[in-house]
């Protein structure tokens, strides 16, 4: 249980520190810009209660938002990708027969399973993060090509982390 | 009553979101429409200190662009010196200025937060009401205009940047010194701007530069670009026109902060009247 907490709390500032330091900086042509530090919320135990999950979510938004000066921008955008979170799984996974308490992780869950719930998770959340950003109609052309090529630069760079992080799980 | 809280307590992962989203949201549509949530903003001063250390080491990294800035701005201000004039007359009057009075003083500041790939783009620097920066300032830098100061702490100030869909400043064309508006959409780029409103008698060339009107918080002459393409979507009774920006919003190191000595005299002849006119339509 302790691990558990440990891990996610460290889990937590580095993905923050990634995605503020380095992240915020690159961008390909001024249209995919990878948000990655979403996989914070994709990895939390099944287990974990809802109300957690919603502050995690919340605070976790509110962090990022406080480097990229939008306040409520990504907060709004978390919380409602830990909605989905809890759609996705409750209708996919499952519910009982879990011991010590499972990540959805990759080593876990396999490839088809992880692509899919990283992929829909990621295509919820990036294309309200656009549309909630620029706040108008107007340019949706640009804005939906912005959201498709910044969540197939997020999904890839969560497909890495998972292969890293594959290995030195299934040696223990 | 009872059967209320098992409804509740059974689907609470969507009560739970509906709190927690609408508060965001909140959050949101407050700061979007008043621009002043300072509270969780760069010129905090938590996260203002972090990036002043962050930016001690990505400073390295850019020394040898800011020296060679540093070094083109020197040898320009150089030739503007007296020493380097050839006078060609021996007698020299000296002479008491009453004419030019100071109006403009610069206060040199350091970039220390920026962003060029958003909606809407700020840039923080790491000098506030401690050194006399006051909201509404202009800011400049050694090639052209930056933007305009918003929010203000003693020892930081966020500047919203030209790249800003609220942005719109009075600009001038430099040949026939003809007035228009200088806006930005991020469609169009970091390194491109619209001109629009000009009169539809004005003939601009292709690489025209544009530059500020002194009309607003910048002196006269601040360049902001050279016109770029006449045919800009839109326009009807007037002409716009698109403009290549002069200045690398990417790569600031180094801005001016813009102290007009004459800007509170002419905001409350303006205010005056506007007062008046209010006055006479009642």
């Amino acid at each position: 249980m302790i691990r558990v907490i440990l891990i996610n709390f460290l889990r937590f500032f580095a993905l923050v520190f990634l995605q503020v330091f380095l992240l915020k900086n690159l961008t390909l042509y001024n249209l995919s810009t990878p948000y990655p530090y979403i996989i914070f919320i994709l990895l939390l135990p099944f287990e974990t209660p809802n109300i957690l999950l919603f502050l995690l979510s919340f605070l976790l938004g509110l962090t990022i938002d406080s480097f990229y000066d939008t306040p409520g921008l990504h907060a709004a955008t978390c919380v409602l990708l830990a909605m989905v979170r809890i759609l996705f799984i409750s209708i996919t996974v499952q519910k009982d027969g879990f011991d010590n308490e499972p990540e959805p992780t990759l080593s876990v869950m396999g490839f088809r399973w992880f692509f899919t719930y990283a992929s829909v998770l990621t295509l919820f959340h990036h294309f309200f993060l656009f549309n909630l950003e620029v706040f108008r109609i107007s340019e949706i052309q640009y804005t939906l090509l912005r959201f498709l090529l910044s969540s197939v630069f997020t999904i890839f760079l969560m497909l890495i982390s998972g292969f890293l992080f594959f290995r030195s799980r299934e040696r223990k | 009553m009872r059967n209320l809280l098992i409804f509740i307590s059974k689907y609470n992962a969507f009560f739970l979101f509906l709190i927690f989203e609408i508060t965001s949201l909140i959050i949101y549509i407050k700061y979007n429409s008043f621009q002043k949530a300072t509270f969780i903003n760069s010129s905090n001063e938590v996260t203002g200190n972090v990036y002043g250390r962050i930016n001690k080491l990505n400073q390295y990294l850019a020394l040898r662009e800011s020296n060679d800035s540093l070094m083109a701005e020197n040898a320009r201000l150089r030739t503007q010196m007296l020493s380097s004039f050839y006078t060609d007359t021996a007698a020299k009057h000296t002479v008491n200025d009453t004419i030019n009075h100071q109006q403009y003083t610069y206060i040199a500041a350091k970039v220390i937060n920026n962003s060029v790939n958003r909606a809407n783009n700020y840039i923080t620097v790491n000098r506030g009401s401690n050194s006399g920066v006051a909201k509404d300032m202009g800011v400049i830098c050694s090639s052209g205009l930056v933007g305009i100061v918003v929010t203000v702490s003693p020892h930081f100030c966020t500047i919203r940047s030209f790249l800003h869909k609220d942005t719109k400043i009075s600009a001038m064309l430099t040949d026939t010194k003809d007035i228009g508006s200088m806006i930005w959409g991020d469609d169009l780029g970091q390194h491109t701007g619209l001109l629009i409103d000009v009169p539809n008698h004005v003939k601009p060339r292709i690489g025209e530069p544009v530059v500020t009107s002194g009309f607003s918080l910048w002196p006269q002459g601040v360049s902001i670009g050279k016109v770029s393409n006449l045919k800009a979507k839109g326009g009807g009774f007037f002409l716009n026109m698109e403009v290549k920006l002069s200045v690398d919003y990417g790569r600031l190191e180094y801005v001016y902060i813009v102290t007009n000595k004459l800007a509170t005299e002419q905001a409350t002849l303006e205010a005056q009247q506007k007062k008046d006119d209010q006055g006479n339509t009642n």
